[in-house]
């Protein structure tokens, strides 16, 4: 079979390109390396909707940062995803800083970002009750908000895949040759024909692009690391906290997240091309950040951190997202260089891809059954007691915990398992449902997810792994 | 909604001895609410001996220990029910569980006992560097997956920590074929009980490396190895004495941490060094009629010391139970210098009989005098050859001197070593 397009990467753009195409009757494929979706940049990143001040008027990222931001109250509620329109404040600490600060307030205008607001000392205390008192005006933008950006590309490719698309995990391209008008997508072992190609591929973009002789990308990929902290220090932040931005991005944040941890990072330090997917931990780096997250707010500490982790962003040396049909072939569409604000931008970067490539194949039909919702997945712990009495009343299986921190019941693991993009490994599991995401960290529970993995899809619990390929939790028997 | 005197939060050792000495006390309306399969908590997958030295005289396996305890709810007809977690405890005593039969439980209790028992402290509250692997669990996790499960997490294993499971984890996967490389702890001593150490360890000829931690963790899918390098007094890494291990398996044995989430949520006071609830010596905590007792209260060492404050905790509630409570007159238990917290916080000055106060140091003290003092008056003194953060210690305050004591004065205790 040949597929009108093969869109490869299943990160929050490939998503949310898959989720567009599949308005129209074309046949889709989704590419994915890994053993899930949102394995990249999606899983690991600041898991925030910016305003839109941040990118210099005019550029790409700009427009798409604002149309995405935009969009996303409404996209998050057709896909059933929360979104939580908290606001963000930067904050200015000298008056240099304050400079800065009105400097973003004009350019936030021309990007036509709505909502702005200089404030005071005082009106930021009020917002922000933990901040330093070193602090002396801020941007307040009340469009900015949170979102769980691997719900979101979740959600997003589970759309898509209702509505037709097609998604392949564990598909690494290794190659890509075109002959009549065909794209044949190898990734060593089998092979994928498709008329288009959408390169959505994140920090390797230009590798992918490298395959049909495209190296008009340059990934400078940069590396951010955070740190997790137990949702009883939430109360620290209630907007998102920025500092003045740099070079290097947007500075240390102190954040919420939807799932009501508090969020601090990330670090910017450009990795080795060679080893850009080192998604490695620095003691040094991580100790930074912290000083630099109590220059916002003094009373963030790592006592109560739950986990650190990195993400690495797709930075393209021209500082802006590149969305252009390849100059080595017009079928050949890259959507590349998407770095913060990609999450963000990430609805609008859909549209305009699909809109790009649209034009490339001269047009199709619409979709006549294409439905916009997601159906959300059961959340126990957000239930009422009336409702969660219904719910086991109907399966028993919802009356069951299974992780004890984050109170997810066996019936919400089995629907996962179950789902329309099945979770065939544990960090697949917790990330659905957030089983093993808690305090412990599956110290308790991770066991009982094996288990569950291996009686629900029939494989040895040798056999399952933590996020797929090698990444075996056990080795065997004990004797 | 249901209506017991006693509901029981937590069917391990002290949930188990509560209810049993509560039942002794009289109190026949007792429900135990357990989260996992059968009772007996931690317990069942502790499948080596050493339990029940001080309690029974005699040396048990986990599962054996747990179940004279389980026999004896069985033969004292003490309600129970397994598999159920319980989500919420209200500040007016009510108590909502679920599970898979009776769907979403509500209980309305007169006393409630808190015994949820402790978690391990995982990876990530320890921010070692590196990556996100495979093949990184704590020692507890292991051991559920080999004891209970029949699964090895690895072959070739590095043990940072050395707490008492960590120990036992050291011996227990040689045993099963794997190769222990080392057991490396921060600390320039073990938190583990001297007697695992030499059991566990030196009988193995298993490596314990003092004042080392792991730095970085390597390995894109599964584990590939450790770097571990030796610390400074302040814990800090030392540059130039990293050292690689290649490992498939790191076992995390670096403290537990007292599961007290429901406590927090009622608005129960919480002591910040024990995590645990504030309690007086019947465990009492700072919500008339909620009790806490076990690993729930403050980390034990045995689980000997586990039933015995359960006991108080049983007794305790049984008291509440039947209106017989003391005026609300206490003085303060306070740890000076290395005493690092002292169970019960507070001692009910009306009390007639003797109390127990039990305490930790936060360092190793070779030939020292525990020494108990009220308003500057020395009131016992007590010779030590040997205190050690691992090991619990106490101290008997005689109802003779609790009488004369006043209404919010503090009982200090602190740790004297001789000069040389």
């Amino acid at each position: 079979m040949t597929y009108d397009v093969a869109i490869i990467g299943a990160g929050v753009v490939g998503a949310f390109v898959a989720r567009e195409l599949s308005r129209y009757n074309l046949k889709i494929v989704l590419l994915e390396k890994f053993n899930d979706v949102a394995m990249g940049t999606s899983k690991a990143n600041s898991a925030i909707v910016h305003a839109g001040f941040d990118a210099l008027s005019g550029t790409l990222k700009a427009k798409m940062n604002v149309e995405g931001t935009r969009l996303m109250p409404e996209v998050c509620k057709e896909l059933n995803v929360p979104f939580r329109p908290c606001g963000s404040v930067v904050v200015a600490f000298s008056d240099a800083e304050t400079e800065t600060v009105h400097k973003l307030y004009e350019r936030g205008k021309v990007n036509g970002v709505p909502e702005m607001e200089i404030i005071g000392q005082e009106k930021l205390r009020e917002i922000e009750p933990h901040i330093s008192e070193n602090a002396k005006s801020a941007l307040y933008a009340k469009t900015a908000g949170i979102v769980c950006p691997y719900e979101l590309t979740l959600a997003a490719a589970e759309n898509a895949v209702l509505n037709g698309a097609e998604l392949i995990r564990n598909f690494s391209v290794e190659q890509i040759s075109f002959d009549n008008g065909v794209f044949e997508i190898s990734n060593g072992e089998s092979r994928v024909s498709s008329k288009y190609v959408i390169n959505c591929a994140g920090i390797y973009a230009d590798k992918i692009a490298g395959l049909i002789g495209d190296n008009s990308i340059k990934i400078a990929a940069r590396k951010g690391e955070y740190m997790l902290i137990d949702k009883k220090m939430s109360y620290l932040a209630n907007t998102v906290v920025f500092q003045c931005p740099s070079e290097m991005g947007k500075g240390v944040l102190v954040t919420r997240t939807v799932d009501g941890n508090l969020l601090v990072g990330p670090s910017s330090i450009e990795v080795d091309s060679e080893t850009r997917d080192d998604l490695a931990t620095n003691a040094d780096v991580l100790a930074d950040i912290l000083k630099s997250a109590q220059r916002s707010v003094p009373a963030v500490n790592t006592r109560d951190v739950i986990t650190s982790f990195a993400g690495i962003r797709a930075h393209d040396v021209s500082d802006d997202f590149i969305i252009a049909p390849s100059a080595e072939n017009s079928a050949f569409i890259n959507v590349a260089g998407i770095e913060s604000p990609g999450l963000s931008a990430a609805p609008a970067i859909g549209v305009y891809a699909a809109e790009l490539l649209l034009r490339a194949c001269g047009g199709a039909e619409p979709n006549s059954s294409f439905n916009p919702c997601r159906k959300a997945p059961v959340r126990f712990r957000e239930l009422s007691s009336a409702e969660r009495e219904k719910l086991i009343e109907k399966n028993r299986s919802y009356g069951k915990i299974v992780c004890r921190c984050e109170t997810v019941t066996e019936g919400e693991i089995l629907d996962a398992i179950h789902s329309t993009i099945p979770a065939t490994d544990v960090d697949a599991v917790k990330r659905r449902t957030r089983a093993g995401m808690g305090r412990c960290q599956s110290g308790f529970c991770g066991s009982k997810v094996v288990e569950l993995l291996s009686r629900e899809l029939g494989i040895n619990s040798e056999d399952i792994t933590k996020f797929g390929g090698n990444s075996k939790i056990l080795v065997g028997k004990t004797k | 909604m249901l209506n017991y005197d006693i509901v029981i939060v937590g069917g391990g050792p002290a949930g188990m001895a509560a209810a049993l000495r509560a039942r002794e006390c009289g109190v026949e309306s007792i429900l135990i609410l357990e989260r996992a399969e059968t009772l007996g908590g931690i317990l069942e997958q502790c499948i080596h001996t050493g339990f029940g030295l001080h309690y029974f005289g005699e040396e048990l396996s986990g599962p054996e220990y747990a179940e004279r305890f389980i026999k004896l709810m069985d033969e004292l007809s003490i309600e129970y029910k397994t598999e159920t977690m319980v989500l919420d405890v209200s500040s007016d005593n009510i108590v909502t569980a679920v599970n898979t039969t009776d769907g979403l439980l509500t209980i309305k209790a007169t006393a409630i006992v808190l015994a949820m028992g402790c978690r391990e402290r995982p990876r990530g509250a320890l921010n070692i560097a590196g990556t996100r692997c495979s093949g990184i669990m704590t020692a507890g996790t292991a051991q559920q997956y080999v004891n209970m499960s029949g699964y090895m997490p690895g072959k070739k294993v590095v043990i940072l920590g050395s707490g008492d499971i960590g120990l036992i984890m050291a011996r227990r996967m040689t045993l099963e074929g794997a190769e222990v490389k080392l057991v490396c702890e921060l600390m320039p001593y073990s938190s583990g009980l001297t007697r695992n150490i030499v059991q566990c360890l030196d009988d193995y000829s298993i490596p314990l490396r003092l004042s080392c931690t792991v730095i970085r963790i390597h390995g894109t899918e599964r584990l590939e190895g450790v770097t571990v390098a030796m610390v400074d007094e302040n814990r800090r890494p030392i540059p130039g004495t990293e050292e690689y291990i290649e490992c498939d398996t790191l076992l995390l044995s670096v403290g537990l941490i007292p599961e007290n989430e429901l406590t927090r949520a009622a608005g129960i006071e919480i002591d910040p060094v024990t995590n645990g609830a504030v309690v007086n010596e019947f465990r009492e905590t700072t919500q008339p009629g909620v009790f806490a007792c076990g690993n729930v209260l403050h980390v034990h060492d045995l689980v000997d010391f586990v039933t015995l404050e359960s006991y108080a905790a049983g007794e305790g509630a049984a008291k509440y139970v039947h209106g017989s409570v003391l005026p609300p007159d206490y003085i303060s238990t306070k740890g000076v210098g290395a005493v690092r917290y002292i169970v019960p916080q507070r001692v009910n000055i009306h009390n007639t009989e003797d109390v127990k106060l039990y305490f930790r140091v936060g360092q190793v003290f070779k030939d020292a005098s525990i020494v108990v003092k009220y308003k500057g008056r020395e009131l016992a003194r007590r010779k030590r050859p040997r205190l050690a953060p691992g090991e619990m210690e106490n101290v008997v305050l005689s109802h003779a001197l609790v009488g004369d004591f006043e209404n919010g004065e503090t009982v200090e205790i602190s740790v004297e070593v001789k000069q040389a």
